[in-house]
């Protein structure tokens, strides 16, 4: 990443030799991101990150859809994260009636006790009218994975019109996208998820699937997302995406046996401690657990003064903790949800630091409970 | 010691943590979200959190923001919304204090492993040694002392409890916040109830929440009927604005709000002033012990007002402060502070108008 601070310095999209090395990094890069998420180069649109990448995805698909008239619809799983779930929202409000889209319903359909999307629920949601749906691959907060397949054939069933979308940002590490996500028109992706740099991300738009730009301008990246490319955020991203699928079989063994350890452990040392998916149905990254009677706030400041950084549902704008809605989604009781801690394992992760963690977590939970 | 110290994002409590962090102590920083809803600084006050947050980083101390949003409601907004409905006018910051401050949080802080709480009110604590009891006592700035919105804080509280600023003007505070290159250094001081937006107002936001009833306004000299007020929740005991000048020019305030009769009685500031402000009976704290009955106190009857000499009668309906001369009107609901007439710095606890 580094040259493209620094001596390939230009631009792009500009018309001289140190443009064509930066464009010649950013072409090298989309090959390779298409090749690993199974899509064709051309169907890569480098985005600023995650949220930006559901944004083009819901309010593209949206927008395109506008373009025929009449009533359109959208569905979602209630699990999704907020960058699907808002812009969607925000849309029904009337708020995406500059990008051209009328009234829109938007379905947010109902989860199992596991977090996995209620396929029956999905069906009866659907209809002529649904133009966009979308599943993400796994749930950020639980690591829920969602049977992609059986909700692509739902939807092309049920909802002809519609285009499939799956935020498969929190996946990406653990899950060879180019075969689960092969039944899908659109896939988000974010490089910090896969150990690259913040701020960078893709969106695949796989051929024939059409979208309408969010940003309009310079007309970059087939017209589908304008400005300038971060080609060093666009080399980290396919670098990231790289050494991940390089190490995935290893990793995902590796990290799950960790991840194992360390649930077995609080499970059996620490009473009244509930997991919030079982752990064949989540990411082996995810350990999510629930200590009854613990506040979720203070346990996350016991955590982090012992040196063990956790974090517990999403962050609103100020910083504060808000009720996980996806543990709501899933049944959990509010007051039971904000006992909840998640811990994410990562390729840095070592079996001393989970024995250190579950250390460290078993004596503050017990402190904050006596 | 390791202390906690709530972080408003004001210049206030910016210099309380730098004073911890400056005497030595282990200090972690914390912001309470107490409201949801559209504030002066963004939704759930986040421009306020990120001042707290910058300021925190800048004294290199971890730094949070604790949700208690739900507790605020509950303890605060909801009686606050109920208390207007029943033409009473409550003080927000001080059940802050009482239930949220000084009661959920000093609890979180405890459970913590905390040694103690400090904030950034200007008042002083001075530590009781030797069984001698902790006191509360009025800040060291005239213009700026909060001893009053502390007022009800007793012993439990008064042992965990650090007000690191307490000794300090507002001159001072803001010097050495500017000294240390503190973003909050020139930030205005906060006005009004945080919870309601300037641009929304008391009114509006009262109007949304409760049923606003119209009322006759009649003379106390009488019964003359003088016109009528359009929300009889909206008129405090003692207001002055909106209400006509006597025949002869005097100015008029308000005497009393009937919720039920829908009656608001104003007069001249004789016929409204009074020799006794009865206090609500289950409302009364103490710093440390309770006082005899009879006993002299110093009373102060708003945030800022001027502290006048009383005697603090039991009455078969709850006690009631009598006052040598009299004195304007409380309007129920308001606090009342009490010192010690030996030591008028001190206080001695506190009661709600009845």
């Amino acid at each position: 990443m580094a040259p493209f601070g620094s001596e390939i310095f230009a631009n792009a999209s500009g018309a001289h030799a140190g443009a064509r090395a930066a464009r010649r990094a950013v072409e090298e890069s989309r090959e390779v991101v298409a090749s690993l998420l199974g899509a064709r180069p051309s169907d890569i649109v480098f985005t600023s990150g995650g949220t930006e990448a559901d944004h083009l995805a819901v309010l593209g698909t949206l927008a395109a859809a506008a373009r025929h008239g009449g009533p359109i619809a959208a569905a979602c799983s209630r699990v999704e994260h907020a960058a699907v779930l808002e812009p969607l929202r925000a849309a029904a409000r009337g708020l995406a009636a500059v990008h051209g889209v009328g009234t829109l319903r938007v379905e947010e359909v109902a989860v199992s006790a596991e977090g996995v999307i209620d396929l029956d629920a999905l069906g009866e949601a659907l209809g002529e009218d649904t133009v966009l749906v979308s599943v993400m691959r796994a749930n950020n907060e639980v690591g829920t994975l969602q049977p992609l397949d059986a909700v692509a054939r739902v939807v092309r069933s049920r909802a002809p019109r519609a285009v499939l979308h799956t935020d498969a940002v929190q996946a990406a590490a653990y899950v060879d996208l180019a075969t689960s996500t092969a039944g899908c028109d659109l896939v988000s992706i974010s490089a910090h998820k896969l150990g690259g740099p913040k701020g960078a991300g893709a969106l695949v738009v796989r051929e024939p699937c059409r979208i309408a730009p969010v940003l309009h301008g310079g007309g970059q990246e087939h017209e589908r997302r304008s400005g300038t490319h971060d080609v060093a955020g666009i080399v980290g991203l396919a670098t990231a995406l790289g050494a991940a699928a390089k190490t995935r079989d290893d990793e995902c063994a590796r990290v799950g046996a960790l991840r194992d350890r360390l649930a077995d452990t609080l499970l059996a040392s620490v009473p009244d401690t509930a997991q919030s998916a079982p752990r064949d149905a989540v990411l082996p990254s995810h350990c999510h657990l629930r200590f009854s009677g613990v506040d979720q706030e203070e346990l996350l400041v016991m955590l982090d003064r012992g040196g063990v950084y956790a974090s517990a549902g999403s962050s609103c704008a100020s910083g504060a903790i808000e009720p996980s809605h996806v543990l709501l989604a899933m049944g959990v009781d509010p007051r039971e949800a904000r006992s909840a801690v998640r811990f994410t394992l990562g390729h840095t992760t070592t079996v001393e630091e989970i024995d250190l963690a579950a250390g460290v977590v078993a004596e503050a939970v017990g402190g904050l409970r006596s | 010691m390791k202390v906690l110290v709530a972080m408003s994002g004001g210049v206030d409590s910016s210099v309380a943590a730098a004073c911890l962090v400056a005497q030595g102590h282990e200090v972690l920083g914390a912001t309470l979200k107490l409201w949801g809803g559209s504030s002066d600084s963004g939704c759930c006050s986040v421009g306020d959190v990120d001042d707290a947050r910058r300021v925190a980083q800048q004294l290199g101390i971890a730094h949070y923001v604790f949700d208690m949003t739900e507790a605020f409601e509950r303890s605060v907004v909801g009686p606050y919304v109920a208390a207007h409905a029943a033409a009473k006018t409550p003080n927000p910051c001080i059940e802050c204090n009482r239930h949220i401050k000084f009661d959920r949080l000093l609890e979180r802080s405890d459970r913590l492993g905390f040694d103690a709480l400090a904030t950034g009110h200007h008042a002083r604590v001075l530590r009781g040694t030797g069984g001698r009891p902790h006191e509360l006592r009025r800040g060291a700035d005239p213009d700026k002392d909060q001893s009053y919105v502390l007022s009800m804080l007793g012993q439990h509280q008064l042992a965990r409890v650090l007000l690191p600023i307490g000794g300090l003007t507002k001159a001072a505070v803001r010097a050495r916040a500017a000294e240390l290159g503190l973003r909050t250094a020139a930030k205005p001081d906060s006005q009004d109830v945080c919870f309601i937006r300037s641009d929304v107002g008391r009114a509006s936001f009262l109007g949304e929440r409760v049923e606003l009833h119209r009322a006759s306004v009649v003379d106390a000299s009488g019964t003359e009927e003088l016109g009528a007020v359009d929300a009889l929740e909206l008129v405090t005991v003692g207001q002055r604005r909106g209400f006509a000048r006597a025949p002869d020019g005097r100015r008029r305030y308000v005497k009393s709000v009937d919720p039920v009769g829908r009656t608001v009685t104003v007069g001249t500031a004789e016929e409204v002033a009074t020799l006794a402000v009865a206090l609500d009976p289950g409302s009364i704290t103490w710093t440390h012990l309770p006082l005899d009955d009879g006993a002299a106190v110093v009373a102060q009857l708003s945030a800022h007002g001027r502290p006048t000499a009383a005697r603090l009668i039991g009455g078969a309906d709850g006690p009631v402060l009598r006052f040598g001369a009299p004195v304007r009107p409380v309007a129920p609901g308001q606090t009342v502070a009490l010192y010690d007439p030996a030591d008028p710095d001190v206080v001695v606890g506190s009661g709600i108008a009845a």
